[in-house]
């Protein structure tokens, strides 16, 4: 194996081969790569992933539609509800089956919550990578308030398991509007965003001049190149492409909400550059909070749950989900032979698309940069490996 | 445009290579002949009206009833928001389809990991090894047929149930308990023995 | 929100015996050994040393000798001892306040506060296995950490403390300094290349291309005071200033006041402080040239590290805040009180402590202001961190020496010139702490009633 990979970096005379994990700080789980590199400057650095696979799909062939839904979570453990909603849809695509309104604003209140999870890890560790300890902390701190709001939604914190094939779990808990409400305004600051705990990691670390430095026309990706590299999400939005699944090809709830979908600017440097990927999911909170507000103020009465036989077995086909997850569109392909179990399940992750760019984006780039590319493509190592 | 729309175009421009559009159950789709997927999906991604830009997903199933492998493109564009999916049938014994990594790069890395869990060969891929599994990993474990090989240098992938090994230990340590353990004193007189107890771990 | 705090991990109450131990410890460790210190300093000159050797009868010159060489030890003991007793308490004092900017509460179970946590620390590495990597060049590998302590170790003998309370006021002391810390960098290469891995590899040769680099920016901004003084000697150095801010040459020359902060920045990189820690970046090189060591030679690199938070302070602040001198009471006045006695008057002690305290004080606010840009502060990359010293640092330090050189003219034809500029620079400098803290309150009470809360100390 690494004889091979030996061969592709072409490791040799003054070049030295590096083993940049797949334990190392920074990589964010077990990923590794071979980076060539000449002192700082790096020739290429070549992902080498699978230390995580699990064979998700293939369990998702042996087990019922229903008992794959925990498996899911298993997917991205840090945004778990999108791949619980992901497959719930494509499988009620295959079932035909309408999901009560009421649940629909549940996924959508439980997924923008989750969201907010996944990106305030995604800022937080992505600040530690670039040398302040300090942002992780204040991210976490917050993070875990969110946690404690899902537990009592659904009682789990990390792996949820909170979607069903035609809706959610459970309802709402009594008094839960309200504490959410009440974070919400400590997060975004409601009608003072000024006074408000993102405000104030904006002070702490957004607007810093080293970190504007650091990450500024750093690891640009140019607006052709994200789209051809099939990136996703915040990172698709980062190099300018206005596109969040959401608004254009709305699923769910999101029909009835107004939100806005930030876009890179190129604020501190290139239109593309990690920054660009960076702000887009700090303000990405910002409307996941306005999201969050519209849904809970909306939300209709009524069932929670769709009328599901006991025994899913939908009539012979295939499905194609399509759903916005923290890390971008996330999307479940589901092929049904007319059985109780899936035929095949395929989940198509945003991050296993994104770490097929750095290769071609490394030539050149520092080793430091190179931290910064991975913090900013936000890759979570289970979903590129299931 | 919808996904018949897009498929009257292909089928203007490819004729015969490009099959009838499935039936529209959930999410249509069209067999392409294998020899001819570059050039169309050269021709979706670069024909205007089409362009479709990105390569959504780009997946296998695997059929041995059929004996096919399906090569399953969902494509999609951003511009017009129209999108459809392709399917490539290639035979299960040596599946061989031409790699659209030219087209779209987000390609590179998914036809990997069809070769890898599937074993299809995409000729023109510049770099098609193992993605997942290791590079000495015998067969491609998302094949219907596919049996576990048992472990991966002596790394077993299989193991017995924990409940089996706590048990056997609790039996050892009961034994041990059992040997160490003083004989118990008879019931009948414990004042005499009881004196006694004490000292014998001494002796 | 804000759910009821039960602090359900605090420990109910500490008991009363170690409460008094971690206050007698708190309280006597760091002010002994500099008074011991101060005690033992008039051994080290000649009138001390002869006095000493009245008092214990000895005549002969190689008991005189002795006699010297004993001295010189103590002295030296103690001097080491309080470079490690401060960086143990350093990181003690440090892990508290990240503790505090990062909402969580840091080492609270040894002792009061957790105070005793440095010495559980210590005991910890010197109980650690002292491993040696099989593929490493073992000698070389041993011996890097003890040049990095020596370096530290040996800064330690011109470093001022307080009126009279220094080793060796030698005639090149600034010059001294530099040449000593530039040690550090050799045991770091070492280090790094011993380890025989490549992270350390990188961490050594980052450290190497840095420290080299800012040692020119640090060499240039010392010898400003160095003009303004006409002296290299660290006591006539600070002498040469006075007790009031005004009297500082940080506000009596405006070059200076730049020229502080090109020396601040050029510090913080030779002690591979944030923002500047790129040869141990953890994000980037795991632990840098730190990777492969353990126990007690880790043990060692730590306390230089910490230890140079000392160092570091107390040369700024001997060469731009005016060192020991006491407000209103000018160094002559002290000197004079001493008279000729061998053993001289308590009020000379006295005054001997205050200065001492004067001269703690402003080093350790500047060394709370080190540790406060660690934990704010994101790291550069490493082409900004040459960038800086080179394109920026070096160019800004000629200039002041320039400046400073016509200043000097200057202040020399109209002595009124450093009053002026000293009164206004120290105001200017009041103004933006006052405008700093201001707005600290303001963001303070942005965040929604969390008020500075001390209750977790």
């Amino acid at each position: 194996m690494q004889k091979l990979i030996l061969r592709r970096v072409n490791a040799g005379g003054d070049e030295m081969l590096l083993n940049f994990g797949p334990q190392h700080p920074s990589t964010h789980g077990v990923i590794n790569f071979l980076v060539d590199t000449d002192g700082e400057v790096m020739r290429k650095a070549v992902p080498d992933v699978g230390y995580l696979h699990r064979s998700i799909e293939k369990i998702g062939e042996l087990v019922g539609y229903p008992g794959f839904m925990p498996y899911t979570d298993r997917i991205d453990y840090v945004a778990a509800m999108f791949a619980n909603e992901g497959y719930a849809v494509a499988v009620e695509r295959l079932l035909k089956l309408e999901v009560p309104p009421r649940a629909q604003y549940l996924r959508a209140v439980s997924c923008e919550l989750c969201r907010i999870a996944s990106h305030l890890v995604s800022v937080g560790t992505m600040a530690t990578d670039i040398g302040a300890t300090t942002p992780l902390v204040h991210a976490l701190r917050e993070r875990e308030r969110i946690n404690d709001l899902i537990e009592e939604l659904c009682g789990a914190r990390l792996t949820y398991n909170y979607h069903r094939i035609g809706g959610v779990a459970f309802d709402l808990p009594g008094g839960w509007k309200e504490k959410v409400l009440a974070y919400l305004d400590h997060l975004d600051g409601g009608e003072t965003p000024s006074r408000s705990m993102l405000a104030e990691f904006d002070r702490l670390i957004t607007y810093n001049e080293i970190y504007l430095k650091r990450l500024g026309a750093v690891a640009v990706i140019p607006r052709e190149m994200a789209v051809g590299y099939g990136l996703v999400g915040p990172n698709l939005r980062g190099s300018g492409v206005d596109w969040d699944v959401r608004r254009d090809v709305p699923y769910g709830a999101y029909r009835d909400f107004k939100f806005d979908v930030p876009v890179g600017r190129g604020i501190a440097g290139k239109v593309g550059d990690a920054f660009d990927r960076y702000w887009v999911r700090v303000q990405e909170m910002r409307e996941s909070a306005r999201i969050v507000r519209q849904a809970l103020e909306k939300i209709p009465e009524g069932e929670f749950m769709a009328k599901v036989p006991r025994r899913i077995k939908p009539e012979a086909g295939e499905a194609l989900s399509r759903v916005e997850s923290a890390r971008g569109e996330m999307a479940y392909y589901v092929v049904s032979d007319g059985t109780d179990k899936a035929y095949r399940v395929r989940a198509r992750t945003g991050s296993y698309l994104a770490m097929g760019i750095i290769e071609d984006l490394s030539p050149g780039m520092m080793i430091a940069d190179l931290v910064a590319l991975i913090a900013s493509l936000d890759v979570v190592a289970p979903e590129i490996d299931r | 445009m919808t996904p018949t729309e897009i498929h009257e175009r292909l089928k203007a421009r490819f004729g015969e290579a490009v099959g009838p559009l499935s039936e529209p159950k959930i999410d249509p789709f069209a067999v392409v002949k294998g020899e001819a997927i570059v050039e169309v999906a050269r021709f979706l991604r670069d024909q205007p009206g089409l362009e479709l830009d990105f390569c959504e997903d780009l997946t296998a199933v695997d059929w041995p009833k059929r004996n096919v492998v399906e090569v399953v493109y969902h494509l999609f564009s951003y511009r017009h928001r129209h999108g459809i999916v392709l399917k490539v049938e290639a035979d299960r014994a040596a599946p061989r389809v031409p790699s659209v990594e030219g087209v779209w790069k987000a390609a590179n890395w998914m036809e990997r990991e069809v070769y890898d869990l599937f074993g299809v060969e995409f000729p023109g891929h510049p770099d098609l090894r193992r993605v997942l599994l290791p590079d000495d990993w015998e067969g491609h474990p998302l094949r219907k047929d596919y049996q576990e090989a048992g472990g991966w240098h002596g790394i077993g992938n299989v193991r017995e149930s924990p409940l089996v090994e706590l048990r056997r230990l609790d039996e050892v340590a009961m034994a041990e308990a059992a040997k160490n353990r003083p004989p118990p004193p008879p019931p009948p007189a414990p004042a005499a023995p009881a004196p006694a107890a004490p000292a014998a771990p001494k002796a | 929100m804000a759910p009821t705090p039960t602090r359900p991990y605090a420990p109910k109450s500490t008991p009363k015996w170690l409460v008094a131990l971690t206050l007698v410890v708190m309280l006597t460790v760091p002010f002994l050994f500099p008074v011991l210190i101060l005690f033992a300093t008039p051994l080290d000159t000649p009138a001390g040393l002869d006095a000493l050797a009245r008092w214990l009868g000895v005549t002969s010159a190689s008991g005189r000798d002795a006699l010297t060489a004993g001295a010189l030890l103590v002295v030296a003991f103690l001097f080491l001892n309080f470079g490690a007793i401060f960086s143990g308490m350093c990181v003690w004092w440090e892990r508290r306040i990240a503790g505090r900017m990062q909402s969580r509460i840091g080492p609270n179970r040894q002792g009061l506060g957790g105070f005793l946590v440095w010495i559980a620390d210590a005991v910890k590495f010197l109980l650690k296995e002292d491993l040696v990597p099989a593929e490493a060049d073992s000698l070389l590998f041993r011996i890097a950490p003890y040049f990095v302590l020596t370096s530290f170790a040996l800064t330690f003998v011109v470093l001022p403390f307080g009126h009279s309370v220094i080793m060796a006021d030698l005639n090149v002391g600034v010059f001294y300094i530099t040449s000593v810390t530039a040690l550090t960098v050799v045991g770091i290469l070492i280090s790094g290349w011993s380890s025989n891995s490549k992270w350390a590899l990188f961490g050594g040769m980052r450290s190497a291309a840095q420290v080299i680099s800012y040692e020119i920016p640090a060499g240039i901004a010392v010898f400003i005071p160095v003009l303004m003084a006409g002296t290299l000697s660290m006591q006539g150095i600070i002498r040469a200033q006075g007790g009031a801010p005004w009297e500082w040459f940080i506000f009596r020359n405006p070059a200076a006041l730049v020229a502080f902060f090109v020396l601040f920045t050029s510090q913080l990189a030779e002690a591979n402080r944030t923002p500047f820690d790129l040869p141990e970046a953890e994000s980037e090189l795991v632990a840098g040239y730190l990777s492969e060591y353990s126990g007690f030679r880790f043990a060692l690199f730590f306390m230089a590290e910490f230890g140079n938070i000392w160092v570091m302070s107390a040369l700024a602040t001997t060469l731009f805040l005016g060192g020991w001198q006491v407000p209103g009471m000018p160094a002559q006045a002290i000197d004079a009180l001493r008279g000729g006695a061998v053993v001289p008057p308590a009020a000379w002690w006295g005054w001997q402590l205050v200065s001492m305290a004067v001269f703690a004080t402003k080093t350790l606010l500047l060394g709370n202001v080190v540790i406060w840009l660690r934990w704010t502060l994101p790291r550069i990359r490493v082409d900004q961190m040459m960038t800086l010293s080179w394109k920026y640092l070096v160019p800004i330090g000629f200039a002041c020496l320039v400046f400073t050189l016509f200043w000097q003219l200057g202040a020399a034809a109209a002595p009124g010139l450093e009053l002026v500029s000293g009164v206004a620079l120290s105001l200017l400098f009041l103004a933006i702490v006052v405008a700093f803290l201001r707005r600290v309150l303001k963001n303070v009470s942005d965040v929604r009633g969390d008020a500075i809360d001390l209750s977790n100390w």
